[in-house]
């Protein structure tokens, strides 16, 4: 679907495909805590609607009613641009990535890298929340998270390299394409691929802040992070702005290394796009709920002496396989 | 199961380690690493162009385990000085029991260590019949060595569950062992809410045995369900002794030096990971333990994945240790002395001082009870001190903290295991 003028079609794609992600979004939230309540031998939630679906929507009922306090001595105006910042940001990296053919917000011909930049800008809002926040645990938080982000970016772009190497184009479409038939990334050149989407997975989890590289939060040590002085719907924006982030980065896998909606034969569409991204989002899950988190010193030392080698011998070795064949 | 009768138990002796002797106790080398950190360092004497940070961690916090109350000097995230402030659940238990009779004494006790209470009733009651010098029939002790045992078990897998909780939060992979060490430790009250009625505070032990007698059927259902638990110990080996990031956050961190922590008056599964071979169960054997062999695990690196290692064969030598004694639990009665729940029913003739102790979870868990020589004061305790081992394992923070991570600080203060109620009682 198409339209002739850009600003309308922008108009009317970022509507369906934000709103579209933000449900599932807060719908993630409740098939997290039932997928994890199987996990542990619960049965999550189940009081709110026939088995708990309405749940995501008491929850955000629950946090618009809740005081809204920012507390005295915090940088107010940067305590109250923070929340905001994160959601926008982490929505607007939508705006590049194709859903399917044709179903693309924006479709830049650096689109790769306008994702990526967006995702480096999301250090910024949380190093605010946790600056303005005027918090130890807060402070240290922010700290932490400004590490690891600054750290984790550059194997991210390295790995996220190897699709553009390959596809010899900056253009998410194009990557997409150039998978089509079943060649995905992930799985050809064999190997190297492989790990190219690995890395760009993990790297992309510790950009997001999840577990295992969740330091920044890391409720068992910093009470909450970052988001210690937040209540209701500030609080409720950073969530959401980390499961939105969660969400997208699987579309971005799913697009540069599983093919984005190239399906068996000639039944490519929307719906591959989706499956393969929620299979992405679900296995995050499955790891957030069994992995513990490292030490913010062994993450960092992980990431300069393990991921970035293994970075760069990958876009070496792109650059060698293209240029061999 | 099977596994369960031939697990091995590290003893320290073949895995090539230096041993030297200290004070007559045979230490590794390796972990003696003086000089330890000066507790009462003035932080001016630190580098004075460092940015110091102060950190009040607690009372409120999610990983103090209740409301430890720690003051971290940080350089950056790193730790400078550490001082512990107890003190925050103090309900004056020692003053308590100056008041109340040898027989109300019980249940006032069994809110210090809130994790396994049941060890807190046995080591003040033995306290006052040696007191009193009352005997205590052969099938009480065996139900009060079952009881322990079993308390035990239920005890190391809270610990278990909230020793992830400090690592993975509770939103995450730690939350996950949490609700599956409580989904077993649920099966442990289930048997003891059979036992004696209650949960959680039991008031079953009293002065010359038990209150309650072993239910018809109990020992079959005890033996099932702590055969299922010892299947289940293998699971969490799998998921936590062979998980990557588990031995990434333990291996290494917080190793405890054998001498400092003996000269704290440390015990139990800390000083056994540090390579001191000290169990009370087999040293000075109470209540049935003279009648059956124990196994003490020790291991020699001193850390928080050699504690987690202590605590796991424990809670396996537990399980066998309290199904053997299930096998021939002894006919007769329960207690030499009448149930009787009249205040003044157990009267110590003389004001003599005495000790007895027993291995808490924790390490030794003793009592000092001097008997009131006034004669209308005969039934109550002139004074009852509680030497409760968490309280000296806290003693242990001021030397561990310094120089470590805010992460590894929490990590090393969760392998220690302390209890607040009991620390503060």
């Amino acid at each position: 679907m198409t339209f002739e003028n850009p600003w309308i079609h922008g108009l009317v794609m970022g509507l369906i495909i934000g709103n579209v992600s933000l449900a599932i979004t807060g719908y993630s939230i409740w098939f997290e805590r039932k997928f994890a309540g199987r996990m542990q031998n619960r049965p999550g939630p189940t009081v709110v609607g026939p088995w708990g679906l309405l749940q995501p929507v008491a929850d955000v009922l629950k946090l618009m009613q809740k005081e809204d306090i920012t507390p005295r001595s915090a940088d107010k105006a940067l305590f109250n641009l923070a929340p905001p910042l994160t959601v926008f940001v982490a929505l607007s990296t939508l705006a590049v990535v194709p859903v399917a053919p044709g179903w693309i917000i924006a479709d830049l011909h650096i689109g790769i890298l306008f994702a990526l930049a967006l995702g480096s800008l999301m250090v910024f809002p949380v190093w605010m929340a946790g600056w303005a926040s005027n918090n130890k645990y807060a402070l240290l938080g922010g700290m932490r998270s400004a590490a690891q982000s600054i750290s984790y970016e550059i194997p991210l772009l390295l790995s996220a390299t190897v699709p553009i190497i390959l596809a010899d184009s900056f253009r998410i479409t194009d990557i997409v394409e150039a998978q089509l038939g079943g060649n995905w990334f992930a799985f050809w050149p064999p190997g190297p691929g492989f790990a190219a989407f690995g890395l760009f997975f993990l790297c992309s989890l510790a950009e997001s802040n999840r577990i295992p590289f969740d330091i920044p939060e890391a409720e068992s040590e910093l009470v909450a992070g970052v988001s210690t002085e937040y209540t209701g719907m500030k609080f409720g924006l950073f969530y959401l702005a980390e499961y939105l982030h969660t969400f997208i980065i699987s579309m971005v896998a799913a697009a540069l290394f599983l093919g984005g909606w190239d399906g068996p034969g000639d039944h490519d569409g929307f719906i591959w796009m989706a499956l393969k991204t929620l299979t992405l989002f679900v296995f995050i899950f499955w790891i957030r709920w069994s992995y513990m988190r490292y030490r913010s010193d062994q993450l960092m030392a992980m990431c300069w002496k393990f991921f970035l080698p293994l970075g760069l011998a990958l876009v070496m070795f792109s650059a060698l396989w293209v240029h061999a064949s | 199961m099977n596994d369960l009768e031939s697990a091995p138990i590290n003893t320290g002796e073949d895995d090539g380690v230096e041993w030297t002797t200290v004070g007559g106790v045979r230490v590794p080398v390796d972990l003696i690493t003086p000089p330890w950190p000066d507790p009462y360092m003035d932080i001016e004497d630190y580098d004075p162009d460092a940015d110091l940070m102060v950190l009040n961690m607690g009372p409120q916090h999610p990983s103090t385990h209740g409301v430890l109350r720690v003051k971290l000097v940080l350089d950056g995230e790193i730790c400078v000085k550490c001082v512990p402030y107890l003190g925050y659940l103090h309900r004056g238990v020692e003053k308590l029991c100056e008041k109340l009779s040898y027989v109300q004494i019980t249940p006032i006790v069994d809110k210090n260590d809130y994790v396994s209470p049941m060890m807190n009733e046995l080591a003040i009651n033995m306290a006052f019949e040696k007191l009193i010098q009352a005997e205590v029939p052969r099938r009480s002790r065996y139900i009060r060595t079952i009881c322990a045992e079993i308390q035990r078990v239920g005890s190391h897998l809270l610990w278990l569950g909230t020793f992830g909780l400090d690592m993975g939060g509770a939103i995450g992979g730690g939350g996950s062992i949490f609700m599956h060490t409580f989904r077993e430790r649920e099966l442990l009250l289930d048997l003891f809410e059979d036992l004696t009625g209650c949960r959680f505070h039991y008031n079953t032990h009293m002065v010359g045995g038990n209150r309650h007698d072993i239910p018809a059927g109990w020992a079959d259902k005890a033996t099932k369900v702590l055969a299922e638990l010892g299947e289940r110990c293998f699971e969490y080996e799998q998921f936590v002794r062979d998980n990557e990031i588990f031995r990434a956050r333990t291996v290494g961190v917080g190793i405890v030096d054998p001498v400092l922590a003996m000269e704290l008056g440390i015990s139990g599964p800390i000083l056994r990971a540090s390579g001191v071979d000290v169990d009370l169960r087999r040293d000075q054997p109470y209540a049935a333990y003279d009648e059956i062999e124990i196994n003490v695990p020790t291991e020699t690196t001193g850390d928080c994945f050699a504690r987690y290692l202590v605590r796991v064969a424990e809670m396996r030598e537990s399980i066998r240790i309290a199904t053997e004694l299930l096998k021939g639990v002894p006919e007769g009665p329960i207690g030499s002395l009448k149930p009787v729940k009249l205040p003044g029913a157990v009267k110590a003739k003389h004001g003599l001082g005495v000790y007895s102790a027993i291995e808490s979870p924790r390490g030794e868990l003793g009592t000092f009870v001097v008997g009131n020589t006034e004669r209308r004061q005969a039934a109550i305790p002139y004074r009852c001190k509680i030497r409760s081992p968490s309280m000296h394992a806290l003693q242990l923070l001021p030397y561990l903290c310094p120089g470590n991570n805010l992460s590894d600080i929490i990590v090393a203060l969760g392998s220690l295991d302390p209890i607040m109620g009991e620390v503060d009682r």
